[in-house]
């Protein structure tokens, strides 16, 4: 079973991650059984037959999706993911955002992909709560990274008072 | 200036203790060198041509004289005891030793400093006018909105891995000082009808490969809208900008393939999510920050006649004090004071450069003539922004005594230069030593006074760090077959009405560039009305005679002429 970080620990994970249609890929294939973390794509394509199963369902969008394409859906899901194909491509960052603040997605939300140490706290400000690092990382190692910084100069999804609606009442505490 | 509360001296501090730990990591064989990368940048830490370089921010080019310490102290311990300020207004160290980078950053982080942002795709430093809260023609002081911006940009969570960089630089004055229009978004601060203070936004400009000036895309945004504005322009780039083509990846490309209308509409649909939000800027916090750059306590000056008057004598007596007081002083909107810039362009030093040595001469001059602080500008010059009138004289005597009164602001020798390919490794060619080597050419001081206002700017390559394009004589260097060649443009200009140069034709030999300027100088002045700029001459005779001097005996072909450097050949 794969680990990953949940609630600020590592925890087990028993969701299955389907990875994107292959056009060669046998279609008529069945999804094992359990939880089941869709691919964009899968689910607009499977949707009826999907909810039919009955299980627990998500969905994982690519940093090129866009989140607007489940905003209706959001019901159905008990998790969703957004993929990093590199580290340095920041979109999943914005999906993120738009997933918590524009479409009000409570659920938990997953960074999969390449997840490092170092994005862990950015990551988490923009929303995401657990998140599954590459694989060849060591996530006990990493939850440092959840608390690199003990504040933010900006609101967002996890404080979404910026720094200057919370400062000390009296002004220029100087240090 | 600001000063930092407890809160933004834990995150410097903070900062300062990941970068140490992301060092340690990779050190020890957890982190790999191209996971690093990324985050050494945003840490300001390159590896160049020769070792590491380390790129320390200046916000808005605004130090205190502790903090110049500071800088000639670790320039000292930790380089080869001397700096190079940059057109951003940040200052770069050429010879740091990686492993000693995280010492450096702690030790700025007691000075209040940092290295956050100023590489790497995210928001860089932000830039202002280095006449900033002194400038007769100012609208407002830049300074704190700056500051807001400093903060929302630092760390932002959804914004540190942009498809690209992004530059952001404010004006407030009637004279744009701040290159807005060539930056990613050039913020204006105006008044609205009711007198209330706004920004007109501007969005997509910049130089590089592809240079652009910015397009308006907002007239007047209500400054308590400032940053959750900001945040919706920044979420249509993340999202939408290119990422599969580092040379397409700036905001202005973006901005070109949708049109500025269609970009407004989807950073409006952004904005209306945020738009009278927590983000809303408060007037409290405005206030807040705006305390810190209260006007010092100026003296009040009862005979400003008879100090202009004293000078004037001086003047008369000693041709050097002369030519400074005419180049280097400036007006300042408080009588009885002056602004001097401290000259970093004497022949013979690479522009921008500084030793520590001067780096503690200027510290005391700001401490003595200028209340503490000074100013970095995007023309790699500092800035005393405070002066008596009746100190001039000593600032003066200090400052030639320190190699730093070169009479040339404004003037052709005051060259923008990047640190080219004695330095940097995406250059294609040297640039110090063009400059040098013009700077040598018009080293007749009399000529060049009578010369006038001329700028002539230098990049070692298409990345346009010396900002060649914005100039009356830009000089790019090209790489033709492994050999450096030297492309010339002319009327660029900065300012209000920010225009990008045109390219003359085929380039020019090292060797070449002095005489070729020469001949284009020469036809500006045999042309040119008594006081008429450059530009003005360029854009009145046209640019065939300056291309046929510019080419005469060289047996080359002169190709018809072109439109601007965009799309221009190497060649
Ligand atoms: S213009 Fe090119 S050569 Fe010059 S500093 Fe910038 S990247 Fe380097």
């Amino acid at each position: 079973m794969a680990r990953i970080i949940r609630n600020s620990r590592v925890e087990d994970d028993a969701w299955t991650l389907l990875p994107k249609i292959d056009a060669a890929a046998d279609a008529a294939q069945t999804p094992p059984a359990g939880p089941l973390l869709l691919p964009l794509d899968v689910w607009l394509a499977q949707r009826e037959q999907l909810l039919a199963r009955g299980e627990a369902l998500g969905v994982w969008l690519d940093a090129a999706d866009d989140p607007a394409a489940i905003a209706a859906d959001l019901e159905h899901f008990t998790l969703l993911a957004v993929n990093f194909p590199k580290f340095t491509d920041g979109r999943g960052y914005s999906i993120a955002r738009t997933l918590r603040e524009r479409y009000g997605y409570r659920g938990e939300l997953r960074a999969i992909g390449d997840v490092l140490h170092d994005q862990l706290y950015l990551l988490r400000r923009c929303g995401f709560d657990a998140f599954a690092l590459r694989a060849d990382k060591d996530a006990e190692r990493a939850l440092a990274g959840l608390t690199a910084f003990s504040d933010s100069y900006q609101g967002a999804v996890e404080q979404p008072l910026p720094l200057f609606r919370r400062r000390p009442a009296q002004p220029g505490e100087a240090v | 200036m600001y000063r930092y509360d407890t809160k933004d001296q834990r995150l410097i501090d903070e900062r300062a203790a990941q970068f140490a730990d992301q060092m340690a990591r990779h050190a020890a064989g957890e982190l790999s060198a191209d996971e690093l990368r990324p985050l050494r940048l945003q840490n300001g830490l390159y590896i160049q041509r020769h070792g590491p370089m380390l790129r320390i921010a200046i916000p808005y080019g605004l130090l205190s004289a502790a903090q110049l310490r500071k800088l000639a102290d670790i320039t000292r311990r930790y380089d080869r005891g001397y700096g190079h300020f940059t057109t951003r207004q940040n200052l770069q160290l050429n010879w740091p030793k990686f492993e000693e980078t995280p010492a450096i950053i702690g030790e700025l982080a007691g000075v209040q400093m940092h290295a956050i942002q100023t590489s790497g795709n995210c928001v860089r430093n932000v830039t202002s006018d280095h006449f900033a809260g002194i400038a007769p023609d100012e609208i407002a002081d830049p300074r704190p909105y700056c500051e807001i911006i400093r903060q929302w940009s630092t760390i932002h969570p959804e914004f540190a891995f942009l498809p690209r960089k992004f530059k952001i630089a404010v004006n407030a004055a009637g004279t744009d000082r701040a290159l807005i229009r060539a930056h990613d978004i050039g913020l204006e601060v105006v008044r609205g009808e009711d007198g209330e203070f706004g920004l007109r936004v501007f969005v997509g400009g910049g130089l590089g490969r592809t240079p652009i000036i910015g397009k308006l895309l907002v007239d007047f945004l209500p400054r308590r809208h400032l940053l959750s504005y900001l945040d919706a322009v920044l979420r249509v780039y993340n999202r939408h900008g290119r990422r599969d083509n580092m040379y397409k990846a700036r905001i202005k490309i973006l901005v070109q393939a949708l049109g500025v209308d269609e970009f407004r509409r989807q950073v409006e649909d952004e904005w209306a999510l945020y738009r009278d939000g927590p983000l809303t800027l408060t007037d409290e916090e405005f206030a807040r920050v705006a305390a810190d750059f209260a006007p010092p306590a100026y003296a009040m000056v009862s005979d400003v006649a008879g100090e202009r008057a004293a000078l004037d004598r001086l003047a008369a007596s000693e041709p050097g004090f002369a030519r400074w007081l005419s180049r280097n002083v400036h007006a300042h909107k408080v009588a009885g004071y002056a602004a001097v810039t401290l000259s970093l362009k004497k022949t013979g030093v690479a522009p921008g450069d500084i030793t520590a040595e001067q780096m503690d001469a200027v510290a005391d001059l700001a401490e003595r003539f200028s209340f503490g602080e000074l100013r970095s500008s995007h023309e790699q010059n500092l800035v005393l922004a405070d002066v008596r009138l009746s100190d001039l004289p000593e600032v003066w005597r200090i400052s030639a005594a320190a190699g730093l009164a070169t009479p040339n602001i404004g003037l052709l020798t005051d060259i923008i230069c990047c640190p080219g390919g004695d330095l940097c490794s995406l250059a294609n060619a040297r640039s110090v030593p063009v400059a040098e080597a013009v700077q040598q050419r018009f080293a007749d001081a009399d000529a060049l006074d009578k010369l006038g206002k001329l700028s002539l700017n230098i990049s070692g390559c298409m990345n346009s760090c010396g900002h060649h394009h914005l100039a009356d004589i830009g000089i790019l260097g090209v790489d033709k077959n492994g050999e450096e060649w030297y492309q010339i443009t002319l009327g660029g200009r900065q300012g209000n009405a920010a225009t990008i140069g045109s390219v003359i034709g085929p380039s020019f030999r090292a060797d070449e560039v002095p005489e070729v300027v020469e001949a284009l100088v020469a036809v500006h002045q045999e042309n040119a009305a008594p006081g008429e700029l450059f530009a003005d001459s360029l854009a009145r005779i046209g640019s065939t005679p300056f291309r046929e001097r510019a080419y005469a005996g060289r047996g080359r072909h002169i190709p018809e002429k072109r439109k601007a450097a965009d799309g221009a050949d190497h060649s």
